[in-house]
């Protein structure tokens, strides 16, 4: 933003406020989610998770400035995104009981 | 001779250097609480039945907190914005505001950890529970503020809607088999609770301190190169939506589901 005029600078300021205001409401809409009881935890858990994405999506891209940064920052978080993706399969592939081999005995 | 790139950006990157290692560092950042996140992941599907806590963490005061991390960033980045157009005055004020909610989240934080560290649970040698606020310990009793249980799932996952009738109860030392509080080492869920939140309590303070330092001693630098100070705001500023972006995660993992 370095070199902005002011009438840039007051569109962005736009933008923050309406991002405020998304993350108010995205907070609104989590805790009264939480009470809905779905019948499938993971329903649960997906909701959510949804909700906290879009969230963290609307800070990254806008207050970080994310959404117009350069392709070297891409590229940094790009692996990082392929890694943390790829503990988090590992974590839920762990859990699988088809990850034991064949004739393992599970004891309780 | 001057460090290059320290406001002017690389050719080829486009990006002053602060901005690539402010990137570099939060990568690793995520990979850390990531890694946390997993261990939450292992420990909450691996759980027996019935032993991990619900309902145990206050959610209007939770939620406050997101609210104030959220206020913060806010002001965070707008407090850049009036730098961007030379409103030093407007910047102080609003980088104040974000010094101030970190305050607050962390005041709100050490509330709900001393919550914890008063609230205690009591095995009695015929296998019952005591469960409760601390109100009196001495060499002969224990009172705590609380309710009796049978099992343990009556403690750790109460039947939604109902609530335990609190009353003040006495215990005497020769009936405890077992007493502690609701610290790390009560049970899985506190340990993991204490170790994420801990930590991002310390990545909120030392965020803080460095945005104080830039916005109180530091900021003889506007005077003397005013990008460079611009372009150090900015960094803070990275930083600090991460650790709200952290708690954005953590908030309805460990207090909603």
């Amino acid at each position: 933003m370095s070199g902005h005029t002011h009438e840039e600078v007051n569109q962005h300021v736009k933008k923050y406020l309406f991002v405020f205001f998304s993350l108010i409401a995205g907070t609104i809409i989590t805790v009264g989610a939480s009470y809905i009881h779905f019948s499938n935890f993971k329903l649960t858990v997906a909701l959510a998770l949804f909700i906290a994405l879009i969230k963290a999506f609307l800070v990254a891209a806008y207050f970080m400035h994310l959404i117009s940064e350069k392709k070297m920052i891409y590229s940094i978080l790009a692996s990082t995104v392929f890694f943390f993706g790829g503990l988090m399969y590992l974590t839920i592939w762990s859990m699988e009981p088809a990850s034991y081999p064949v004739g393992t005995v599970h004891i309780k | 001779m001057d460090i290059p790139y320290t406001t002017k950006p690389r050719e080829d990157t486009g990006l002053y250097n602060a901005k690539l290692g402010i990137w570099l560092f939060l990568a690793s950042e995520v990979m850390l609480f990531g890694a946390l996140f997993s261990a939450y992941v292992l420990l909450r599907v691996g759980a027996g039945e019935g032993t991990w806590s619900h309902h145990l963490l206050n959610v209007p005061l939770g939620t406050l907190n997101t609210l104030v991390l959220i206020s913060s960033s806010v002001t965070v980045v707008l407090a850049w914005a009036a730098l961007q157009v030379g409103n030093f005055a407007k910047y102080r004020m609003l980088q104040g505001i974000t010094i101030l909610c970190a305050m607050i989240f962390v005041a709100i934080k050490s509330i709900e950890y001393h919550d914890k560290f008063t609230h205690y649970q009591i095995l009695k040698k015929d296998g019952t529970y005591v469960d409760g606020h601390m109100v009196e310990r001495t060499q002969e009793h224990v009172i705590l503020d609380g309710f009796e249980a049978k099992e343990l799932i009556e403690i750790n996952q109460p039947v939604p809607g109902h609530h335990h009738e609190h009353t003040h109860i006495t215990v005497p030392v020769s009936e405890i088999q077992k007493i502690g509080n609701y610290g790390p080492a009560h049970n899985t869920y506190t340990a993991i609770y204490f170790t994420l939140t801990g930590l991002h309590a310390l990545h909120v303070i030392g965020g803080a301190f460095v945005i104080f330092y830039i916005w109180g001693p530091g900021a003889k630098m506007w005077k003397t190169d005013p990008e460079r100070y611009i372009n150090r705001v900015e960094i803070s500023g990275l930083f600090w939506h991460f650790v709200d972006l952290v708690w954005i995660f953590l908030f309805p993992i460990l207090y909603l589901l």
